[in-house]
């Protein structure tokens, strides 16, 4: 094992972009307010000093050119990392995301590959109304051609960058927006990847199998923590990858503990707890005790105002109140 | 005006005829159900599209949109695998997957057709950012149908291949319908290259498309800008004798309109030059019309007996192993 090093997220990703970049002159990244500003989130302070405006390229505010440029530019063999400053703005750049990045490897029989990194962020909880506080990673989850990734954890951060840049594939990797302060171990090696499509265990329990990915993971190791106070012991699976979904390790928990409550931030409807149902439907229904619950948003437009935006959210005490409701 | 040779001359012509009788040929197999699909053809617009794919090098790019049989056979793709293709087979340009919309060669730099309109804008400006960064010695030849240039990727392409001078020709197949819908409805600048002055770019000409030597001659110029200073916006001017699609009930012109411009075939015109210029003569014309008419007559041979693809192919090349 290799050392690790204690750090924010937004340290780990801004670790593993800065490497990349070393390590390879085609990366570059290219998006809003990424290089003179520094990154609205501050990912990339200090890049446009240290790479220069060839490779930390301020773009207009234009998703569609800054995906469908990168779209173009890692056709002809760059490493774009393009980044949309929050999710909320990648419905401008869906049919660059979905038509261009997600189909041009397969709809021209496998001549051009698309090895583009997109970067965002997502969530709501910080009271911007409804049109900035979407989390729509399933849309982009729905489309084979693209590969999307949503870490929870400073190792996954730092892994997942890696990954996706050194990827051949256009792969999605969608932060978390109120994640970017949160500390973890991360190993002291430059080549750490995170295998695609690869789910973990984040903490071990007998009693009931909690389902999250992103945010919602931090939701369950809280409420885990109450539960456990009470002698109720939760497995928690972060999915880590929403495309492609490894199902093996929440059909095997599941397996072990009958129960399971699935967590996300999005909407409920065609949500990930719906798939992750439908998954274990299809794969473990004679080990079911009980029926599956789903903790989502409310499914309403998020408010501005703090307490009803914070009532429409995931919280621990909404994955407590599911176990209960499961055993 | 450029001095050519008598055998460019005959391998533009014979680009023209080979383009109308795949052409042609598409529309009958299409009646016969042996394509399916949406049918886009290029008649009429053949001039455009040769002139304008034989005015840049070998190592310059070309990005299309929908209406791309044309250009991909000016640029030299392979006939059977073009006709493979239009027939849904495995030896297809596109292993069968792509279609009529989406012809593509990568050895012969031709990123592809394009089917939503404009999406293939900003992917042009991506691939020539890679000469800028690379400090590479190419250009990017992008073309489009005047009706792309009210969506929101031509204003968010155009704009960011300004601010980066990057080595595109912004092409506009004029062929005045958008679908059905006239330039004049649809734009708010009826001529179109003045668009470019919404983004400081270099406003190209305004070429006759029905003229292979003239969109050659304009294209040329263009590209020569672009690869050494930055993008340039401009338009061919021309008209597609046939519908937008099979199926097109035309109802936006007049069959007069339709004949008047039929008049002015492209390829009875370029003959005509040729004649008149002593570089060909009626024998050799007709020679090159026949040699064509043979290519297209084996490629469909090649396509009908090419095999259909496999169950197991739906699942290869989506991802990069």
């Amino acid at each position: 094992m290799a050392e690790t090093k204690r750090m924010t997220i937004r340290e780990a990703l801004s670790q593993a972009l800065r490497e990349e970049m070393y390590r390879d002159e085609t990366v570059f990244i290219m998006g809003e307010e990424v290089g003179v500003w520094g990154g609205t989130y501050a990912v990339t302070r200090g890049f446009y000093d240290e790479f220069g405006e060839k490779r930390v390229r301020d773009t207009p505010i234009a998703e569609m050119a800054i995906v469908g440029a990168g779209v173009g530019a890692a056709m002809a063999g760059l490493r774009p990392v393009s980044e949309l400053m929050t999710i909320n703005f990648a419905f401008l750049a869906l049919d660059a995301i979905v038509n261009h990045a997600a189909k041009i490897h397969s709809m021209f029989g496998g001549q051009f590959k698309v090895p583009l990194t997109i970067r965002t962020t997502t969530g709501g909880g910080r009271q911007l109304g409804a049109t900035h506080s979407h989390s729509p990673e399933i849309i982009f989850a729905h489309f084979p051609g693209l590969y999307v990734c949503c870490p929870a954890m400073a190792d996954d951060a730092y892994g997942m960058i890696k990954t996706a840049i050194r990827n051949d594939n256009p792969v999605m990797v969608i932060e978390h927006s109120t994640l970017y302060q949160t500390r973890g171990e991360v190993p002291l090696d430059q080549d750490y990847l995170v295998p695609v499509g690869e789910s973990r265990i984040v903490r071990e329990g007998k009693d009931v199998t909690l389902v999250s990915f992103s945010k919602g993971v931090h939701w369950c190791l809280e409420a885990a923590d109450i539960l456990a106070k009470e002698g109720i012991e939760a497995e928690i699976v972060d999915l880590r990858w929403l495309r492609p979904l490894d199902t093996s390790k929440f059909i095997e928990s599941f397996k072990k503990t009958n129960r399971m409550v699935v967590v996300e931030e999005g909407l409920p409807q065609f949500g990930v707890g719906a798939e992750i149902t439908a998954r274990v439907m299809e794969e473990a229904f004679d080990w079911m005790d009980a029926p599956i619950k789903r903790v989502t948003a409310e499914d309403v437009p998020l408010p501005y105002s703090r307490e009803i935006e914070q009532m429409a959210l995931p919280s621990a005490e909404k994955v407590v109140k599911a176990v209960k409701e499961v055993l | 005006m450029a001095d050519f040779k008598k055998a460019d001359l005959l391998d533009m012509y014979y680009d023209m005829v080979l383009i109308r009788r795949f052409e042609e040929r598409c529309a009958q197999l299409y009646q016969e159900g042996k394509i399916g699909g949406f049918l886009h053809l290029y008649i009429g617009q053949e001039a455009t599209g040769v002139g304008a794919v034989r005015a840049i090098r070998k190592e310059d790019h070309i990005f299309t949109a929908y209406r791309d049989h044309g250009i991909a056979i000016a640029r030299g793709l392979d006939i059977n695998a073009l006709m493979a293709e239009m027939l849904g087979k495995v030896t297809g340009v596109s292993k069968g997957k792509g279609g009529s919309m989406h012809l593509a060669s990568r050895e012969h730099n031709f990123w592809g057709g394009y089917a939503i309109v404009g999406g293939h804008l900003p992917l042009a400006a991506g691939v020539a950012l890679r000469a800028r960064y690379m400090e590479e010695d190419f250009g990017v030849l992008c073309l489009m149908g005047d009706g792309a240039t009210n969506i929101g990727y031509f204003h968010e392409s155009l704009d960011l291949s300004a601010v980066w001078d990057l080595p595109v020709v912004w092409l506009v197949e004029n062929n005045q319908y958008g679908m059905g819908t006239a330039v004049k409805r649809a734009s708010g600048v009826e001529e179109i290259v003045k668009k470019a002055q919404a983004y400081g770019m270099k406003e190209g000409p305004r070429c006759d498309g029905m003229d292979v030597i003239a969109t050659y001659e304009a294209v040329k110029e263009a590209m020569e800008y672009a690869r050494k200073n930055g993008p340039v916006l401009m338009e061919a001017l021309t008209y597609r004798f046939v519908g937008h699609s099979m199926g097109d009930p035309e109802r936006y012109r007049t069959k007069d309109e339709v004949r008047q411009y039929s008049e002015e075939d492209p390829i009875g015109k370029f003959g005509a030059y040729i004649k008149s210029k002593k570089k060909g003569t009626d024998a050799e014309l007709a020679e090159l019309d026949q040699k064509a008419a043979e290519a297209i007559e084996a490629a469909v041979q090649f396509a009908e007996e090419s095999p259909d693809p496999t169950f197991e192919s739906l699942f290869e090349d989506v991802y990069v192993d």
